[in-house]
């Protein structure tokens, strides 16, 4: 894949869609490639709807101004549908995963996409508490993901987070986030 | 205290210094040799000493702001006019009568 | 020098550059938190008190008192190390001077930020520019990896001219960004900065200096300025000399200016910091369409690089400066009028277009720099300038 991808979060301050920024293009550089990874930076308010921005390319990248026009949308709730345009500037042959448990085509319906748009749910909530035994959609929203657009492989994404979480949590941790990974990977669906 | 050494700057004319001449910063790099900068030609009236009215008590010693009264151990010698000039502080402290200010004027027609 | 292993890693520029300050390892960091500079200091800190770097850390109460004790710290002959933003920079104008003034070596990593008022954390060039003129050497970098090895390199800018430093990063956009950079072994920079040996120290044992000498009569004032004029021009030449064996160790390349495009460039534009990338990202795109579009990155800022900038543009039809700081009331921004001294004294008249963007973190869109190439085709045709233009305002 030589072309830049560029993926825009959307989530409420809180919710861990930085760290989810981060996690992805950290992965990238495990897999040796190009990336950034940066939040929209304001008053840092609980609650709050933000977003954050990840790149990734073959090449080193050298635009570093917000992304308007994505590949791929990340909304990690689904309330923020409601209050701002997720899918404003996205590309038509673009993804837009979202964290729910309601089907891809319920959310399509809501979202207004085009049918060239994908559009893919996962109840990342449910499997981190079912997990990592609290509601941190973000690390399993990351395996759906990389189902949906494997612009990185699953694998490096756990092989990222043993090679980050490894000194600074118990196994039963890492295992809960790589087992959080690797069921939003199965599970997530695509309409 | 170690004696100072005789400046090797030229300090006296440092106006004719350009902008090499100056050490980095104008960081002063010889340091205590603020008695070769002669300020006596500052004065207009000078301390004269009566080494028989003085009892070496070194009150004008204490206050002299420019180091000017020479002592050695422990006794007054004299005042250093390189570097006096000429503020009358040694006078006005002095208990005993021992110094007055004369104007240097007179001293110059005396001489 | 041999080329060094270098290791790819993942992080925040600001976290890069508290690696660089732990790997110089100064003698005495004095420092006061501002966003975004903040964790640079805050990293540094966690590395002091981990005993990863073996540094004299002084928490002071403003930037006032980080530049009183760095500049006390710097003339008693320590290396000294701090970092500042906006306010924070703006507070310590009449020091910056001082520093200069006594030719102490500090580095201080500024994170670009505009300043109030309004209030606005966000990146722009408003807090460098009003330090533009105070006898630092300033250098911009676009990226993450820039800023690490503007400040390892800074350093040795610093000593070797006996001139404080100011290596800058983009606030937020570089400070706070995820990028990939590579990073030094300890050793590899521990080498390259090699020991500080001030030519004068106050705490020198048996050699004391005074600090701060009187110049207020003839030409003293005069003579010692000119100076400092002397050490800063002259620096020049050492910055590329020291950037060569930067380049030997790392296999980064450093000039002056980096130009994109510019071999056959009939319109360019010249910019500082991250926007740089946006540019380039920009002319790239054009050129591939076939128009002889360049751009010109400005790494050196102060002493500023009259002559290879004049050198690069001189074949252009038209060039646009792009300012992210005002200069309120002059004909453009500080950059836009450097350049045309620059072109002036050297004798290259070329149409200029002077723009001011990205204030207070205004986005800078890529279209918005589309729409520059597109003013200068109009400016290369010999339409007249409109004057000085808001990129990206209504």
């Amino acid at each position: 894949m030589n072309k830049l991808i560029e993926i825009r979060w959307h989530a409420r301050a809180g919710q861990g869609a930085v760290t989810a920024a981060k996690l992805v293009a950290e992965t990238a550089l495990f897999e040796d490639r190009f990336m950034q990874a940066m939040p929209e930076y304001g008053p840092e308010r609980m609650g709050a709807p933000l977003k954050a921005f990840t790149r990734i390319s073959d090449e080193p990248i050298e635009v570093y101004n917000n992304i308007e026009h994505p590949d791929i949308v990340v909304l990690l709730d689904e309330t923020l549908i409601d209050v701002i345009d997720i899918t404003e500037g996205m590309h038509d042959d673009g993804a837009v995963i979202i964290n729910t448990t309601e089907s891809p085509a319920a959310m399509r319906a809501r979202l207004g996409v085009p049918e060239s748009v994908a559009v893919a749910t996962i109840d990342a909530s449910g499997i981190a508490l079912n997990t990592i035994k609290r509601d941190i959609p973000n690390t399993p929203i990351v395996g759906a993901l990389t189902k949906v657009r494997p612009i990185v492989q699953v694998e490096s994404v756990k092989g990222q987070l043993q090679k980050s979480f490894g000194k600074k949590f118990a196994q039963a941790m890492i295992d809960a986030n790589l087992e959080s990974v690797q069921r939003a990977y199965e599970e997530v669906q695509v309409g | 205290m170690a004696t100072p050494q005789q400046p090797t700057w030229d300090i006296e004319n440092f106006d004719d210094w350009s902008s090499a001449d100056f050490p980095l910063g104008m960081t002063g790099v010889e340091t205590g040799n603020g008695q070769y900068y002669r300020t006596g030609g500052w004065r207009s009236i000078r301390p004269v000493w009566d080494k028989e009215a003085c009892k070496d008590c070194m009150l004008c010693w204490i206050n002299c702001p420019d180091s000017a009264i020479d002592v050695e151990d422990g006794k007054m010698t004299g005042i250093n006019l390189d570097h006096c000039k000429g503020c009358g502080v040694c006078v006005k402290e002095c208990r005993f009568d021992a110094l007055k200010m004369v104007s240097e004027h007179d001293i110059a027609k005396e001489a | 020098m041999a080329k060094a292993e270098q290791k790819t890693t993942a992080a925040t520029g600001n976290a890069f550059v508290a690696e660089a300050y732990r790997q110089v390892a100064p003698d005495v960091v004095c420092a006061y938190p501002i966003t975004p500079q903040t964790t640079i200091v805050e990293e540094f800190a966690k590395f002091v008190a981990k005993g990863k770097v073996h540094t004299e850390f002084v928490a002071v109460e403003s930037e006032h008192s980080s530049m009183s004790a760095s500049i006390g710290a710097s003339a008693a002959g320590a290396r000294t190390m701090t970092a500042t933003s906006s306010q924070g920079l703006a507070y310590m104008w009449e020091e910056l001077h001082i520093a200069s003034g006594l030719r102490l070596p500090i580095i201080m990593t500024n994170t670009n930020r505009a300043i109030s008022a309004p209030i606005n954390i966000h990146c722009d060039h408003s807090d460098v520019m009003g330090a533009r003129d105070t006898g630092w050497v300033i250098l911009f970098a676009e990226n993450a990896q820039e800023a690490y090895d503007h400040t390892i390199m800074s350093v040795r800018i610093a000593e070797e001219n006996s001139l404080p430093v100011m290596p800058t990063l983009d606030g937020f956009i570089t400070t706070h960004s995820i990028a990939r950079a590579e990073v030094l072994d300890d050793e590899s920079v521990a080498n390259f900065v090699g020991e500080f040996t001030p030519e004068h120290a106050m705490l020198a044992e048996g050699k004391p200096v005074t600090v701060g000498g009187f110049a207020s009569l003839g030409n003293a004032y005069l003579e010692v300025k000119k100076a400092e004029r002397e050490a800063i021009d002259a620096s020049a030449d050492s910055i590329l000399a020291i950037g060569k064996e930067f380049e030997e160790l790392t296999g980064r390349p450093y000039a002056h200016i980096e130009g994109y495009g510019m071999e056959d460039a009939e319109t360019a534009i010249i910019i500082l910091g991250s926007s740089a990338g946006n540019a380039r990202a920009v002319a790239r795109e054009m050129r591939a369409e076939g128009k002889k579009v360049g751009v010109i990155k400005i790494r050196t800022y102060r002493p500023f690089p009259s002559k290879e900038i004049a050198e690069m543009v001189k074949g252009c039809k038209a060039i646009a400066v792009l300012d992210r700081a005002e200069s309120f009331g002059a004909p453009a921004g500080p950059l836009a009028l450097d350049t045309m001294s620059a072109l002036y004294e050297n004798n290259v008249m070329v149409p200029l277009r002077p723009y001011i963007y990205g204030l207070g973190g205004a986005d800078v869109r890529l279209d918005l720099i589309r729409s520059v190439y597109d003013d200068l085709d109009k400016a290369a045709a010999g339409e007249p300038s409109p004057g000085l233009v808001y990129l990206g305002a209504h």
